[in-house]
């Protein structure tokens, strides 16, 4: 009989709880349209969480301080709920499953990484509550048919892609030798995918297609095996580690390669980790602030990246650029659906077609954005040491000349 | 491709090099492993994560622009003491308990400091430049980063330092006899408390070495140490304890044992494959026991 008691008092309990929580907040509270996201604040992924946060912070504040969001002839405010999701998918699906149904957020912003991405988009699809994301570029989330799901930056397979035809271009149109070295983790091979894409297109051949582990600190026999079999183009991603782990045994090491594409140099700060060691090593990116895209909230990359530095005391990765380019995007499609209703701001996400600092933005119906090329910048130092990221690739932005192929260790 | 090793004949060369340099680093952590598994019964699954803040001793010299060799004397130091607080606060709790027990509390030890360590170091990947060159063999074939055969070096150096001075000393003397038996030596006037502080903060010393030589050699990251304890678990378990050159040759087969899994198999299985030959020892020691105790009956 007490235990009885005991358990209906629990239930009770229970049921006052949830009752009074539900929907404590709502989507637009006053003037605030509320948005909610989950980041990696600690854990594995907390500098990139921290750079998205920042991202996402700074065009808040921006699009406030300029008039805001004007919906129905109302001008609202933008106003984020951040949870940490400890880098933990399972803890970050869980957060938003509590943003949506406990805080009554009606709109998303995406977390960081593709693999948080991933837990989060079935839990948002579920409930129907768009989510424009910065972070998530593994080609595995465009192709499963969300509908509420809407990314501003390219797939994770183009990161690369453009390397291999480059390299096929200098090499007078022949097809290459490539040597290619990927960690194991949805992101990278992804960037894999796209380049055995690029290589049957154009007819290159993958001789050393090595799996990274993702404690990743030693590659030393993959490199010992280019240094034997001697490919045209040595590609690697394997997130900030990988970048840094290959610069600095490429260089112990001494592999002659003439080119290296990696992923994730700007994140790793390439150039001030390893200074000279680093030079010539091409890097996909998102974004780079020499470009020349232009919006009304931020003007072009350059004034971005000055504003950025002046608030958060560093030079904006391409993380935070997309993040920022994230919040721009949801205020153009309130605009247009002039309305708060989820279905409305979906259709009006899914019609985007608008240029931001960051690129042009227009989205598949998977949910990609398909207007924006990545851009490959080289590692370019001067005779003091100092270096700088200087865009190579594609043509149209390059801001410098592509050096192909990298000088011989014996000769620098 | 799988023939690799073969039809690159320097390869193998190679591979038995790198193995070796990468081995004696790892039997430099496995020895503190063995040491203090043999002295206090303890198997300590914080091992990699002290490796690794020994690693952001060296990096932090680095960054203040000390040259981060240096590492390699300041971080044992820092870490020795590191150690006996570890002792003091947690493990003399657990040291004559049930060997679970005292996984589980290193294993909270392990956790605690991973997350001390992002927190205070932040996610990033780090390196320290050591700034060596690079030494080429065989027509530059074969290639050995000087930072390697420096870690190999000062690695042999500590171990060897360490099995005199337990020969030797009286605190060595004494750390010995506790492990042979602990009761024993209490009854004949061995402070084994303080034998048991000290073996613990000798082990986090030598974590600092190797933790110093890692962030030269290759990079740290605050979730990098569990790869660390696993490969000294596996070479303390395949050349048992007490057993100091069993260690050494165990941590240097180990090694090239991965470097050739990695050319063979391929990188993907590298790690995995040292699990697998963890696996496989187990099961052959289960086996040989097994027999023993029949033969017994």
């Amino acid at each position: 009989m007490r235990l009885n008691k005991i358990i209906l008092s629990f239930v009770s309990a229970l049921v006052i709880l949830f009752s009074t929580s539900v929907a404590s907040f709502a989507k637009v509270v006053g003037d605030k349209i509320i948005l909610g996201a989950a980041i990696s604040l600690t854990g594995k992924y907390s500098s990139n969480g921290v750079h998205t946060q920042n991202g996402y912070n700074m065009a808040v504040d921006r699009i406030n301080s300029m008039g805001g969001v004007k919906v129905g002839g109302k001008t609202y405010k933008f106003d984020i709920i951040y949870y940490d999701d400890e880098s933990n998918p399972k803890r970050a699906a869980q957060l938003a499953e509590r943003l949506i149904s406990q805080d009554g957020v009606e709109f998303m912003l995406g977390p960081y990484s593709s693999g948080l991405t991933k837990a989060i988009a079935p839990v948002t699809e579920k409930y129907g509550v768009p989510m424009v994301e910065a972070n998530g570029a593994s080609r595995s989330l465009f192709t499963k048919g969300y509908k509420y799901l809407f990314a501003v930056l390219a797939p994770a397979n183009l990161y690369l892609d453009v390397a291999i035809e480059t390299a096929v271009e200098l090499n007078g149109g022949k097809p290459v030798k490539i040597a290619q070295a990927f960690e194991q983790d949805a992101f990278s091979q992804d960037v894999r995918l796209g380049i055995l894409d690029a290589a049957e297109r154009t007819g290159s051949k993958i001789i050393i297609d090595d799996k990274l582990p993702k404690e990743l600190n030693d590659m030393a026999a993959t490199l010992v095996k280019v240094k034997q079999m001697k490919p045209d183009v040595l590609v690697v991603s394997g997130h900030t580690k990988g970048a840094l782990t290959a610069i600095r045994q490429i260089a112990e090491m001494k592999v002659d390669v003439p080119m290296l594409a990696m992923t994730h140099c700007d994140a790793a700060k390439l150039s001030k980790q390893h200074g000279k060691n680093s030079q010539y090593a091409l890097c996909a990116s998102q974004w780079h602030k020499s470009l020349t895209y232009k919006d009304d909230f931020f003007k072009d990359g350059m004034t971005y990246a000055a504003d950025f530095e002046k608030e958060f005391g560093y030079d904006p990765p391409y993380q935070s650029a997309e993040s920022s380019a994230a919040l721009l995007v949801f205020k153009d499609a309130f605009e247009r659906a002039n309305s708060f209703d989820q279905k409305k701001v979906r259709d009006a996400l899914a019609a985007t077609n608008m240029q931001t600092f960051y690129g042009n933005i227009k989205f598949a119906p998977g949910g990609q954005n398909v207007d924006k090329p990545m851009v490959l910048f080289q590692v370019m130092c001067d005779a003091s040491g100092s270096c700088e990221n200087k865009v190579v690739a594609p043509l149209k932005w390059a801001s410098a000349k592509l050096i192909h192929p990298i000088p011989k260790w014996s000769e620098r | 491709m799988d023939f690799l090793v073969f039809q690159y004949p320097m390869i193998t060369v190679q591979a038995c090099l790198d193995g070796i340099l990468l081995g004696v680093l790892f039997a430099l952590i496995a020895y503190g492993m063995a040491l203090q598994w043999g002295v206090m019964n303890i198997i300590n699954i914080a091992q990699g994560d002290l490796v690794i803040l020994g690693g952001y001793i060296a990096y932090f010299m680095y960054l203040y622009g000390i040259h981060p060799a240096w590492g390699v004397i300041v971080a044992p130091v820092i870490m020795y003491f590191v150690g006996i607080a570890i002792y003091k606060l947690v493990i003399n709790k657990v040291v004559d308990r049930d060997l679970f027990i005292s996984i589980l509390a290193t294993f909270g030890i392990s956790i605690l400091f991973m997350q001390l360590m992002n927190f205070a170091f932040g996610a990033d990947v780090v390196l320290a430049n050591s700034g060596y060159g690079t030494t080429m063999l065989f027509d530059s074939n074969v290639v050995l980063p000087n930072s390697k055969i420096f870690s190999a070096f000062i690695s042999i150096l500590f171990a060897a330092c360490l099995v005199i001075y337990m020969k030797k000393s009286k605190l060595g003397r004494a750390i010995r006899a506790t492990a042979q038996n602990a009761r024993a030596a209490k009854i004949l006037g061995v402070d084994t408390e303080k034998v048991y502080a000290a073996t613990f903060g000798i082990n986090a010393a030598l974590c600092g070495v190797a933790g110093a030589l890692i962030s030269i050699t290759f990079t740290i990251h605050p979730y990098m140490g569990l790869p660390y304890t696993i490969r000294s678990f596996m070479i303390v378990i395949v050349a048992g304890l007490g057993n100091l050159p069993g260690v050494a040759m165990s941590g240097m087969g180990l090694g090239v044992f991965e470097e050739f899994a990695d050319y063979i198999l391929g990188t993907e299985f590298r790690i995995g494959s040292v699990f697998l030959l963890l696996v496989l020892i187990l099961v052959y020691r289960r086996f040989k026991l097994s027999r023993k105790r029949e033969y017994l009956k």
